[in-house]
C-alpha cells in the first residue's frame, strides 16, 4: 500500500497528466514536499511566494479537511490518499 | 468550445429553476479534447452558502472529492462547473472570477428570470496561473441525438 496524492484536473499538466501520484512521507507536509520533488513546477500553483499554501487550496486526508486535524503536520500513513482540491465558489453578487 | 448533450444541458438549466431564487451549482464531467471540453455527465451539487444563497455558491470540497472519485471510476474527468444567476445576466461577476481556480476548465452560468431559465453562457478559465487568470467566453455546442 502506498501513500498517494490526488491531483485535480488543472494541475495535471504539471504532473505529466497523472491524476494520482505516489509519494513518501509521514505527514502532509513531507508528502507534499515529496510531490514537489517530483514535479517542481507545481510549487507556484500551490504556494504563495512566502511559502504558505494558497488560501483556496483545500487539502484532505481521505475524507478529512486538514484544517480540522493538525493542518500540514497531520500524520499520514501508507494506504492514505491526500486530495488537493481548489475551491469551487462564486456568485452574481460582488 | 464546450460540447454537451442536450439532455445534460437541460439538467443544469432545470437545476437553476428548481433552486430559484437561490443559486444552484454542480460539476461537469467528461474529457478534454485539445482546447475543447466534452461534457458526458452533469452532477448536481449542494450550495453550502446558506448565509446568502441568492447571490453566492460554494461546493463542499468533500462532495467534490466524492464526485472526482466516482468520475475516475468511469474514466471521466472534471472539465468544468456550472451555477445560476437568479434574476441576473448570464455573465461572470467579479466574484466569479476571484473565486475561480480551476484553470482550463469551463464555468457555465445560466440566467434564471422569475423561475424560468433564460440564457446560458460558458466561460473558460484561461491563463497560466492565478495571477494571470481570466474568464473568456466560449461557444457551447449542444448535441441533439436524432433517432432513426
Amino acid at each position: 500500500m502506498s501513500l498517494k496524492i490526488s491531483i485535480p484536473t488543472p494541475l495535471r499538466r504539471y504532473t505529466d497528466g497523472h491524476g494520482l501520484v505516489d509519494v513518501s512521507g509521514d505527514s502532509v507536509d513531507s508528502a507534499l514536499q515529496s510531490l514537489l520533488d517530483q514535479f517542481p513546477l507545481l510549487k507556484q500553483q500551490l504556494y504563495t511566494e512566502d511559502g504558505r499554501l494558497r488560501s483556496f487550496v483545500n487539502v484532505y486526508v481521505n475524507d478529512d479537511d486538514i484544517r480540522y486535524l493538525q493542518r500540514t503536520e497531520t500524520t499520514v500513513r501508507p494506504g492514505d490518499t491526500i486530495s488537493i482540491v481548489p475551491s469551487i465558489a462564486g456568485g452574481r453578487g460582488r | 468550445m464546450l460540447t454537451i448533450k442536450a439532455s445534460e444541458y437541460e439538467v443544469l438549466r432545470r437545476h437553476g429553476e428548481e433552486t430559484y431564487p437561490f443559486e444552484c451549482c454542480g460539476v461537469l464531467l467528461g474529457r478534454f479534447e485539445g482546447d475543447d471540453r466534452i461534457v458526458e455527465e452533469v452532477v448536481r451539487c449542494g450550495n453550502t452558502r446558506a448565509d446568502r444563497p441568492q447571490d453566492r455558491y460554494h461546493i463542499d470540497p468533500k462532495e467534490l472529492i466524492r464526485v472526482q472519485r466516482e468520475a475516475s471510476g468511469k474514466g471521466l474527468e472534471i472539465v468544468g462547473f456550472y451555477h445560476s444567476h437568479p434574476d441576473h445576466p448570464a455573465q461572470w461577476s467579479q466574484t466569479d472570477l476571484a473565486e475561480a481556480h480551476w484553470l482550463g476548465c469551463s464555468y457555465v452560468i445560466t440566467s434564471v428570470q422569475k423561475i424560468v431559465a433564460k440564457e446560458t453562457n460558458s466561460f473558460v478559465l484561461a491563463g497560466e496561473n492565478e495571477e494571470q487568470k481570466r474568464l473568456e467566453a466560449e461557444r457551447i455546442s449542444v448535441l441533439t441525438l436524432v433517432e432513426d
